[in-house]
């Protein structure tokens, strides 16, 4: 039994951290119908700035996790640079396909640049840790502050954003943006505006997912970002992409899945069982779970 | 109209016979040298299966104008496949020695059920995947890549450490389809043939009915459907028949290496094999054209061998030298500058043929000194 309630807690933890990066890629999807492939190095971005600015900050005499500040900054400006140098100027000229290209070869770019910088090179760098150690434990299963810390975190994360998109003027501009580009232009909302807010906003969330995650595993490399962005896609279109609620809910069921695979079945078959979700979500109901299907217009 | 076909065969076969007593020359001339045996002949191993890959992927991407992302996952299947009958043909004493008439066929054999396997895979893959298109169907091809990838690496008898160091041993391997250098100076003829029989399959069936049903559903898919094209039967076929390609390039990887990793099929490393690098290939190229896949497998095979062994990257120093340390980052650069400036790639969807060779430059000629006409009479 308290086997099973690790599991439970370490697939929540892990979900929270899918669901903080899948919240971005739902966001940028949803308003202008590209998968970003980047977002997963953006998280690297995030993860290597605190790297750099963490002794800044201990020197300054503030807590290790104000770091994640500057994270959130740079993280902000490189999404939103990525918007302006790469995705615009193809989106005004080519098509899905070539926009998509476009986002890999961006992934690509930043990987790989990372590696070429000499002061980041392509060895993993250890973090010093960030929250404090310990935690409590009620009858056999234990409960790190670390992980607390995570689940609380994203969970006052999603629900700011969510309140964000549904009260604010901003937040129902990004909406209707991403129902409508023609008409909220109409309407005297500025869309390329919008979309480097989206871009900015997203990530910004993808530094606090790379607080969480070197939070618990105290470690950087280039390609930290690959395999953890590819599964907070699955996690968001799983959910139903485009929608907030539906990414927050496909974060959980990855991690969750993933943590049940790994402890039941075998860890390397962990990242099968994921993709397969996915395969059978699209098959089944292509628009996720929280999405509604709508028709093709002629 | 039945002439100029018939003129048309005729004058590829002579070419490609020139070609080959062209190569045979240059064998004969200077077949004892290190040069030859290190490094032409592997290069052209090498680009030889780069070029099915390219121009399989081309079929779905240019010209059924759907992305797919899980290539190498076919390719992969191809190789293990190939090595793996290879082995048991190896343990069952199936051919002992290199040079009998029943190596050649195990050898063929072998490339063949390599393919058939990757296609009926692919074609497995195909029906779920594509009731999806666009975005989603690079997702799923992707997870399906992934996951062909973790399936290997979790059987007992392919292993992940790969065929050198898994259950079978790297001796048994070698002998099996693992050419050495040797083998791969002799059997350099099969590599070749099996890539022009490959070519011609892929330029014979985007001419053929299915090839302009698959166009037209790259242009207008509703449209296609109301015309009357089966658009699902068409998709799953050509994605099932690229499937098939793949695999047979892999099975030419398997030769040509005498150890196989799953590592070296992944989305994304390092090395020249992974699913990105061929998309990056049939973009260079344009998509939508076999010529251009071909060129451009060529032009991406000598910019890798020149940044891993050239001399003048070795002078470079500081951040230029750094960059070249990583030929992932200068692909990605050649692909974000492709798609900015010339999203068509190199050929577009022009397709050479030696017949209408002449005429075409006769037209590009007319074409360009039309040009500046234009611009003087304003």
């Amino acid at each position: 039994m308290s086997t099973f309630i690790q599991t439970l807690i370490v697939g929540l933890r892990l979900g929270s951290i899918y669901a903080l990066v899948a919240l971005g890629y739902t966001m940028v999807y949803g308003i202008i119908r590209l998968i970003n492939f980047a977002h997963g190095d953006f998280i690297m971005v995030g993860g290597y700035t605190m790297i750099f600015t963490i002794p800044v900050v201990l020197a300054l005499g503030l807590p290790a996790w104000s770091s994640a500040l500057f994270a959130i900054l740079i993280c902000a400006v490189v999404g939103m640079s990525t918007e302006l140098v790469a995705y615009r100027p193809i989106r005004k000229r080519g098509t899905s396909m070539t926009a998509l290209i476009t986002a890999i070869a961006v992934s690509l770019l930043l990987e790989n640049l990372a590696q070429a910088i000499p002061a980041i090179g392509p060895n993993p760098v250890v973090t010093s840790q960030i929250f404090s150690t310990g935690g409590f434990s009620i009858s056999g299963v234990t409960m790190e502050w670390t992980t607390v810390l995570t689940i609380v975190i994203s969970a006052v994360v999603m629900v700011v954003l969510y309140q964000f998109t549904q009260k604010t003027r901003l937040g129902r501009a990004m909406r209707c943006v991403s129902e409508d580009k023609e008409a909220s232009i109409l309407m005297g909302i500025n869309v390329n505006n919008t979309i480097l807010l989206t871009f900015a906003i997203g990530s910004g969330l993808s530094a606090v997912a790379a607080l969480m995650y070197i939070a618990q595993y105290p470690k950087v490399y280039t390609t930290m970002g690959a395999m953890l962005g590819l599964k907070a896609f699955v996690a968001a279109v799983l959910g139903g992409i485009g929608i907030i609620p539906g990414a927050m809910l496909g974060g959980l069921i990855i991690g969750l899945v993933e943590s049940f695979t790994t402890s039941y079945v075998s860890s390397s078959m962990a990242d099968t069982f994921v993709f397969l979700i996915l395969i059978v979500v699209l098959v089944i109901k292509p628009a996720g779970i929280l999405g509604k299907n709508v028709g093709e217009k002629v | 109209m039945k002439k100029s076909i018939t003129k048309g065969y005729i004058i590829n076969i002579a070419v490609i016979a020139a070609l080959m007593v062209g190569f045979e020359l240059i064998k004969s001339a200077t077949g004892d040298s290190q040069t030859f045996k290190l490094i032409l002949v592997p290069s052209l191993w090498q680009c030889c299966y780069l070029i099915i890959l390219a121009a399989s992927l081309n079929l779905v991407l240019g010209f059924l104008g759907q992305l797919s992302l899980g290539h190498c996952g076919f390719m992969a299947i191809g190789a293990y496949a190939a090595a793996l009958i290879s082995l048991a043909c190896e343990r069952a004493g199936v051919f002992a020695d290199k040079s009998s008439f029943s190596f050649i066929l195990v050898l063929l054999g072998c490339i063949l059920a390599a393919g058939i396997l990757a296609a009926l895979i692919g074609l497995l893959v195909g029906i779920p995947a594509l009731r999806l298109r666009g975005d989603y169907l690079a997702i799923i091809t992707l997870g399906f890549g992934m996951i062909i990838v973790n399936i290997i690496n979790n059987l007992p008898f392919a292993g992940q450490e790969g065929l050198s160091l898994g259950s079978a041993s790297a001796s048994l391997y070698k002998n099996g389809l693992g050419f050495g250098t040797a083998s791969k100076v002799t059997f350099v003829w099969v590599a070749i043939i099996v890539t022009l029989i490959c070519l011609t399959m892929m330029f014979m069936f985007i001419r053929s009915k299915y090839g302009r049903a698959i166009k037209a559903i790259r242009d207008d898919e509703i449209a296609a459907a109301a015309s009357g094209i089966n658009t699902s039967y068409y998709k799953i076929f050509t994605f099932t028949y690229s499937a098939f390609f793949s695999g047979v390039a892999g099975a030419l990887y398997a030769c040509a290496n005498a150890t196989l990793s799953t590592s070296s099929f992944a989305f994304t490393n390092g090395g020249i094999l992974n699913s990105t690098f061929i998309v990056v290939m049939v973009v260079l190229g344009g998509m939508g054209s076999l010529t251009g896949s071909v060129i451009s497998a060529i032009i991406m095979f000598i910019l890798n061998y020149e940044i891993k062994n050239g001399i003048w990257v070795k002078s470079l120093t500081g951040f230029l030298g750094g960059m070249f340390a990583y030929p992932m980052l200068v692909y990605a650069i050649i692909l974000i500058v492709v798609i900015m400036f010339r999203p068509k790639g190199i050929f577009g969807t022009y397709e050479l043929s030696l017949v209408n060779l002449i005429k075409d430059i006769k037209n590009y000629r007319a074409k360009k000194s039309k040009k500046p006409d234009k611009k003087e009479a304003k």
